[in-house]
Formats: structure tokens, C-alpha cells, sequence
């Protein structure tokens, strides 16, 4: 899908004009620093829902943005 | 799935029961071949398959249908070749025609760099019983009708391989080869039941909940193609994948034989004629992680402005329908098959945008793995603790491609 994002210095711009960020979230239940280190490196949460992720308007005004977005249908909240 | 081709193909549906010795979650074509030859080669028949919604409606109903084994490492190299080889028996193995078709597969380079890398594959496809060969952009303007040589100067050829183990097959009559031979012996196999949890006793998997009730299982397989981190997360097992969309589309009817296989890296796409004369092609994934499974006109006219530079003559053809799948994608690029840390769940997936082709071999695997409780060797390298051991196995030849 054509995803359009919502930026607040230039309006909305096509996701061509965009790199995307995750946040990283290692669970805190995983307490070893080895296994944490394991886990920012390979693994994800892939959320089926909302996530918080973050955005770099890269040809546009070179400003990561931080943005809230359903996976299920890809709509910005 | 009509009437008439549930008669055509002797599906049996059966009502889900509250026990089995294996519960098979998604009734794709990994799902399907891995029930298929518990049942059939392993005497395992006490087996359900759980479908979400109708079997093969996912991934393996959505895929362009490329069976190759033109990988880059040598162990995809010869766990696809498998693939390859089961793929040519599985009519007479199965008793139905799947349109298995090998005419051969074009991998095409455009620059110097992307030379060498085919003649690296050619040589590691050798080796590892894959027969691919480097090919001259003279022998590619020889096989491949109707091609531009310089694509407009853009993407000029400048060599690349042929893969003769190349191939299509009709996807669904795959899955329903797999599932109507499955059926026959016995498996239980259930659409529209929705998997709500796994039922655990402590850190083991011991059947699932659904909104059908409670199924109790010896062993529970993950199976599902785009949910497979929902499904894993339900057994705490955390999963190095993210799930990208992918597109593809079919035009109408091209009323000659376009019989090669074409897929090119440089340009980003794939294509295929289909047994009804369609043009059939896809591209890379979609950059956001998502579940949507929406299409975009804006994939639509930048693929079709790649295929028309190589192949002028297709400007003519129109776009008939085009579709979305959700694709698992594992970091290096490569499926993750076997054990996870939860005891009685396994899991088959990562298989991205090369999951079709690997439907035989991965569903042999793992009825193996689950018969006899050893990983089979073809399979150990793709185990989920390679990215722990650091074994990873990045390979070019499947990134972003079928």
C-alpha cells in the first residue's frame, strides 16, 4: 500500500521519501546481558497492532519523527 | 474453494475432535506437506490441521510459483535442491496434476559486480547438485524472447546464469494435492477455526485453544505464513522476524509463448507466463513492517516502468489484478525450521518470499522431525539458535526476491 506520512514540517509526504525506524524494546524479562544483547541484534516484537516507531524524513526535512501506527490496516493514530 | 472443485479434487472435511497426537497450525502448503507425509510415510495419522480461514488462502495461495534451488550458501543450496527433486515427483507421488512445468530459470546481472556474483552462484550451485551455468548476454538474447538488451541504457545486461531446475507449478493445486492426500489418510484437517491460545503446562505446549474449544496435542507445529510471531508469542517463544508486505500482479492474456523464467536483482522483479497466457511477476518487499495486506498503485508503476526497459513488448499487456501477501522475513534471509525453547512446539517459518518452492522438502523435514525427534541434517542448519551460535546464513541469492 502507498503508506503517505505524516510529517509536521512538511505535511504529508509518500513513503518513498522516508526510512524507517524501529524501536528497539528488549523485554525486560530477559535479564541476561548476553541474551539481551542477542535479542537487540536479531529479534523483534512484530506487533500485530499498534506500534510506536520512528521515521526519518530523509528527502525531505532530515528530521526523525516519532510516530504511533496500526499494523492490521497501516493507519497513523 | 467452490463446489465444484472440492468434488474435483475429494476434499473431506472432518469435524475438529479434542485430541490428536500432532496439531498443525495454518493449513498452507507447509502445513499441508508436513501433515501429508506424517500420515503417509511416517504411519502418523492422528493429526489435525487448523486453517484460520480456507487452506491456501495465505501466502501459498498469494506466491508467483517459482521452484528453484539457485541459492547462494551451500546449505539453502542443497535443502532447496530436495525441494527440486520432490517437486518432480510429487504428481506421481501425489496421483494429481500440480502444471509442474521446468523450462528454466534466467538470473540476469547489469553491472560487472553483478557478473561475478553469477558466475559465484553458478559455481556453488555445481557443487552442491544445483545445474546452473554462467550464461553470456549473447546466450540470454538467444533464450529469452523479446528481450532489450540495454534495457534503455538503464539497466544494460551484462551476463548472467540459467538454472535449468527451474520451474512453476500451480500453487493451488499444490495445496490441495497435499491436503486432499493427507485427507485420504487420514488427517483431520478444519478451515475457519481461529487459534486463540496455546494451552501450556509450565514452559511445554500441550494442545491449543480455539474458538472451537480445547484441542490437547503431543506436539504443536507453528506453521502460519505472516501470524508466525503472534502464534509463537502465545508459547513465549520470541521470534527473529519481521513481517513485510509483498505485491505482485498478472496482466491479461499474451497470446505467445513466453517460456523462460526471468528474475533480476539490479531491476527488482521477477516474471513468469502462467498457464493461461498471463504475465505474471512481483517485486521486493514493501519497507514498512505490517500486516496490511492492501496494494499500492505506486509498486504498480514503478515495476511496470522496469519490465517494459527490459522487455518493451509487454508495454502492450494490461494489468489484470494485482494482490498483497504478509511475508515473514528472518534476518539473514533464510527460513527458520525445527525446536524452539518451548518443549512440544515447533515451528516452520522466515520463509519470506521463498516459501513455495520449499513446500516438499520443509513438509518432509519436519514430519522426520516430528516422527522420529532428531532435526534431519538437511534441515539443522535453519534451526532458530544459528543467530545464538552465530551461523547465520545471509545469502544474496534469496534477498528480496521469490
Amino acid at each position: 500500500m502507498a503508506l503517505r506520512i505524516p510529517c509536521p514540517t512538511c505535511g504529508e509526504r509518500a513513503i518513498d521519501e522516508w526510512v524507517h525506524g524501529e524501536i528497539i524494546n528488549v523485554p525486560a524479562e530477559i535479564t541476561d546481558p548476553d541474551r539481551r544483547d542477542l535479542d537487540r541484534g536479531y529479534f523483534h516484537n512484530n506487533t500485530e497492532g499498534v506500534v510506536e516507531e520512528a521515521w526519518f524524513h530523509l528527502y525531505g526535512c532530515r528530521r526523525w519523527i516519532s510516530l504511533r501506527r496500526d499494523t492490521r490496516t497501516d493507519t497513523f493514530l | 474453494m467452490n463446489e465444484f472443485w472440492e468434488a474435483k479434487v475429494r476434499l473431506q472435511w472432518a469435524e475438529l475432535g479434542e485430541s490428536y497426537d500432532v496439531v498443525i497450525i495454518g493449513g498452507g502448503g507447509h502445513g499441508l506437506a508436513t501433515a501429508y507425509n506424517l500420515a503417509v510415510h511416517h504411519g502418523i495419522t492422528n493429526v489435525a490441521v487448523i486453517e484460520k480461514d480456507y487452506i491456501g488462502g495465505g501466502n501459498s495461495g498469494r506466491n508467483t510459483a517459482v521452484i528453484r534451488s539457485n541459492y547462494g550458501k551451500p546449505e539453502p543450496v542443497r535443502f532447496y535442491q530436495r525441494s527440486v527433486e520432490l517437486y518432480r515427483q510429487l504428481e506421481s507421488e501425489t496421483e494429481r496434476w500440480v502444471m509442474h512445468d521446468e523450462r528454466g530459470l534466467w538470473w540476469l546481472a547489469h553491472t560487472e559486480a553483478g557478473r561475478r556474483q553469477e558466475r559465484a552462484r553458478a559455481e556453488i550451485n555445481r557443487a552442491f547438485g544445483a545445474d546452473t551455468t554462467f550464461v553470456e548476454p549473447e546466450e540470454i538474447e538467444r533464450g529469452i524472447p523479446g528481450i532489450n538488451m540495454d534495457a534503455n541504457g538503464e539497466f544494460p545486461i551484462t551476463g548472467g546464469s540459467f538454472h535449468a531446475g527451474g520451474a512453476t507449478a500451480r500453487h493451488d493445486r499444490v495445496n490441495w494435492a497435499f491436503a486432499e492426500g493427507a485427507m485420504r489418510a487420514g488427517v483431520t484437517i478444519v478451515q475457519g477455526v481461529t487459534v486463540e491460545g496455546l494451552m501450556m503446562d509450565g514452559d511445554r505446549v500441550v494442545g491449543v485453544r480455539t474458538d472451537r474449544g480445547n484441542v490437547a496435542a503431543g506436539t504443536v507445529v507453528g506453521a502460519v505464513g505472516g501470524h508466525a510471531t503472534t502464534i509463537a508469542s502465545m508459547a513465549g517463544v520470541r521470534l527473529p522476524i519481521r513481517t513485510h508486505p509483498l505485491q505482485a500482479f498478472v496482466t491479461n492474456h499474451y497470446e505467445r509463448t513466453f517460456d523462460a523464467i526471468v528474475a533480476s536483482n539490479d531491476l527488482g522483479f521477477y516474471l513468469s507466463q502462467t498457464a493461461r497466457g498471463e504475465i505474471l511477476g512481483g517485486s521486493h518487499i514493501d519497507p514498512q513492517p505490517s500486516y496490511s495486506r492492501r496494494s499500492g498503485h505506486d509498486f504498480m508503476s514503478e515495476i511496470s516502468r522496469r519490465v517494459i526497459a527490459l522487455f518493451p513488448f509487454m508495454g502492450r499487456l494490461r494489468v489484470l489484478r494485482q494482490w498483497t501477501g504478509i511475508c515473514d522475513m528472518s534476518p539473514d534471509y533464510s527460513p527458520i525450521m525445527g525446536l524452539t525453547p518451548a518443549p512440544g512446539f515447533l515451528i516452520t517459518t522466515g520463509w519470506g518470499t521463498w516459501g513455495f518452492k520449499a513446500i516438499p522438502a520443509s513438509g518432509e523435514a519436519m514430519a522426520q522431525l516430528i516422527a522420529t525427534g532428531a532435526t534431519p541434517e538437511l534441515i539443522e542448519p535453519f534451526s532458530i539458535d544459528r543467530f545464538a551460535n552465530d551461523r547465520t546464513l545471509a545469502d544474496r541469492g534469496s534477498s528480496g526476491t521469490h
